[in-house]
């Protein structure tokens, strides 16, 4: 079935651009990988894999923002830290475990925190600054890491340790292959539909935002709010990653809010490169495999082979991982309907008699 | 009633008075020609038209409705649209795709979302995109256009959602000849469609378009009128053609 899908993907992609699309191959490659990965991997590694996948939903919804609205947000751990502590207290306080209604909370707690946010910085009379939006958001990390420590309720230093076991009705979900299928799937269905938004119309909007957000204003694009949803989406996003990573580890702490997290999140998606999607995915599972390899053989030097390798890749790739693999013009793409297929002679027909 | 009507605009940029008290009037379906020396205000006043730039002072009313400090989009929505004087095609879409950003601007969210016009506005795309003369570029990188081209495909982009007012600044700035006169013959069947503001040193080029010219010089109207009168004026031809 995978075969079939690379088959069809290829074939539509070069009726289109006249070459071979390299994106579709490479999702459905990950796809095909990370589908069969436990199968093959001894449980810890499984586990390992699993808080790379949560990982990678974060890295999603930062490329969202960034790589598609323009918007730069040092933030994202706080939408994720803060579903996170939410489902971790109606777990602990109130005894609910329930997956159909811990996620629901999670993405719905994710969506209000990046809305209030969101409306703040960005819905203002001035359309703000990238600037302005950057150091809102780490103020925002920063603050709710600083709030989480002090806070006797949260937990202070320790946050909330031996959170209940996620739960769908008398069955446990515990770590191990079944929680990583529920973030296999989770990751898949919101890939799916980021894939499907920034593919419609709405995408293409997006993209002109991305190029000439002055310009796109004069059309009639209501260009702050068009930032505010992807904003307040990618927040829902975050916040589901939240949630899945509190009922995994098991525990909560402020460094699940703070800046440390948040910057973590901006160099996942840079190194694999922002505005496909896949190369936010890439950019984690690269970087959390080599950091895991690294921490392993080289334990004292490993943040800075770490280090050294992202400043190289940023500096040297500002397109990432996947920029080596894809070209410009297919990462923007297209969004109308195919233009190369229409047959040449029409237009030669139609530009004699003007 | 005028379509658009401004009174007394004034623009004051630090010290420089770019604009001091400007009238301007447009009528349905006229081609009015904004002519004048550097530095005249001309770009100025386009832009608080559209909205780029807000008056120090004065009114802007379009078509009933005062704009005066009202944002860009509202006013695309109302019905105005600008081509700027520096090309700001979106170099990395297509030709084809600029067209339809610019066609489904107006869109609902969920029709965008859900992608509920890319079928329906496919042939307004190719339409727009023979008229131009740009049908074979449409699967290129606007990047890749000539600078005329560019120019043809940013006009496009400003008259393709139907606007009732069309604010065009120099279109065939940096055009050769052939590119000009092509770019008049564009912009002859636009009359049936809509309302034309446009500022351009090529006198013959706005002589052979326009209806009515106003002249600015300093930030001033000096003469406002239609062409064969405003080319009569001897304070005209004293001011600004003896200058050119």
């Amino acid at each position: 079935m995978a075969d079939e899908s690379v088959a069809s993907s290829a074939h539509r992609s070069v009726s289109r651009s006249g070459r071979i699309a390299i994106i579709p191959i490479v999702e459905v490659a990950l796809l095909a990988i990370f589908a069969v990965l436990p199968l093959v991997l001894q449980d810890y590694l499984t586990i390992f894999v699993t808080r790379v996948l949560i990982l990678a939903l974060l890295a999603l919804s930062f490329d969202l923002v960034w790589g598609y609205a323009g918007i730069m947000s040092f933030g994202q751990a706080l939408f994720f830290g803060a579903a996170g502590y939410s489902v971790a207290l109606l777990a602990r306080d109130l005894g609910i475990t329930s997956v159909f209604i811990v996620l629901p909370a999670s993405l719905v707690i994710g969506l209000l925190v990046s809305l209030a946010l969101g409306s703040f910085l960005l819905l203002g009379r001035h359309p703000p600054t990238t600037i302005f939006v950057a150091l809102g958001t780490l103020t925002g990390s920063y603050a709710a890491e600083r709030l989480a420590r002090g806070w006797y309720y949260l937990g202070g230093q320790n946050g909330i340790p031996s959170i209940p076991t996620m739960t769908a009705g008398s069955y446990e979900l515990v770590e191990g292959p079944v929680y990583y299928y529920l973030a296999f799937a989770t990751l898949v269905l919101v890939y799916l539909l980021c894939r499907f938004l920034v593919r419609s119309q709405f995408g293409l909007a997006l993209a002109g935002m991305r190029e000439q957000e002055a310009r796109i204003a004069f059309f009639g694009y209501r260009v702050e709010r068009l930032k505010a949803i992807v904003f307040t989406l990618a927040g829902a996003i975050a916040g589901l990653a939240g949630g899945l990573y509190a009922f995994h580890e098991g525990f909560v702490g402020p460094n699940m809010l703070g800046v440390v997290l948040s910057t973590q999140i901006v160099l996942y998606a840079l190194f694999g490169g922002v505005g496909t999607l896949v190369g936010a995915v890439i950019g984690v599972i690269a970087i959390e495999m080599v950091s895991f390899w690294l921490a392993d053989s080289y334990q004292q030097v490993w943040p800075i082979i770490l280090g050294l390798l992202l400043l190289l890749v940023i500096l040297f790739r500002p397109t990432g991982l996947i920029g080596l693999l894809v070209s410009e013009r297919e990462r923007v793409g297209t969004f109308g309907r195919r233009p190369r297929t229409l047959p040449r002679a029409d237009h030669e027909g139609q530009h004699g008699p003007a | 009633m005028a379509l658009l009507e401004a009174r007394g605009i004034k623009k004051v940029f630090a010290r420089l008075t770019a604009l001091n008290g400007v009238d301007l009037t447009v009528a349905e379906n006229e081609f009015h020609g904004l002519i004048g020396p550097n530095g005249s205000g001309k770009s100025t006043l386009m832009k608080c038209i559209a909205g780029a730039e807000m008056p120090t002072q004065g009114a802007i009313h379009f078509a009933g409705r005062d704009i005066t400090a009202a944002p860009p989009a509202t006013r695309a929505r109302a019905g105005l649209s600008l081509k700027f004087q520096i090309t700001s095609v979106l170099p990395a879409l297509t030709v084809y795709d600029n067209v339809l950003l610019a066609l489904q601007a107006q869109d609902s969210l969920s029709s965008l979302v859900f992608s509920r016009t890319r079928g329906p506005l496919h042939e307004r795309v190719l339409h727009t995109l023979e008229q131009f003369r740009l049908a074979a570029r449409a699967g290129d990188p606007a990047a890749a256009l000539s600078h005329g081209q560019q120019q043809w495909l940013e006009i496009a982009m400003a008259l393709a959602p139907e606007p009732r007012l069309l604010l065009l600044d120099e279109p065939t700035a940096g055009m050769s000849r052939e590119e000009r006169r092509v770019t008049g013959e564009l912009l002859i069947p636009v009359k049936r469609r809509c309302s034309l503001v446009i500022v351009e040193h090529d006198l013959d080029f706005i002589r052979d378009i326009c209806d009515v010219l106003t002249v600015l010089d300093q930030g001033n109207v000096i003469e406002s009128g239609p062409v064969a009168q405003v080319q009569s004026s001897t304070k005209v031809q004293e001011v600004y053609l003896s200058r050119v």
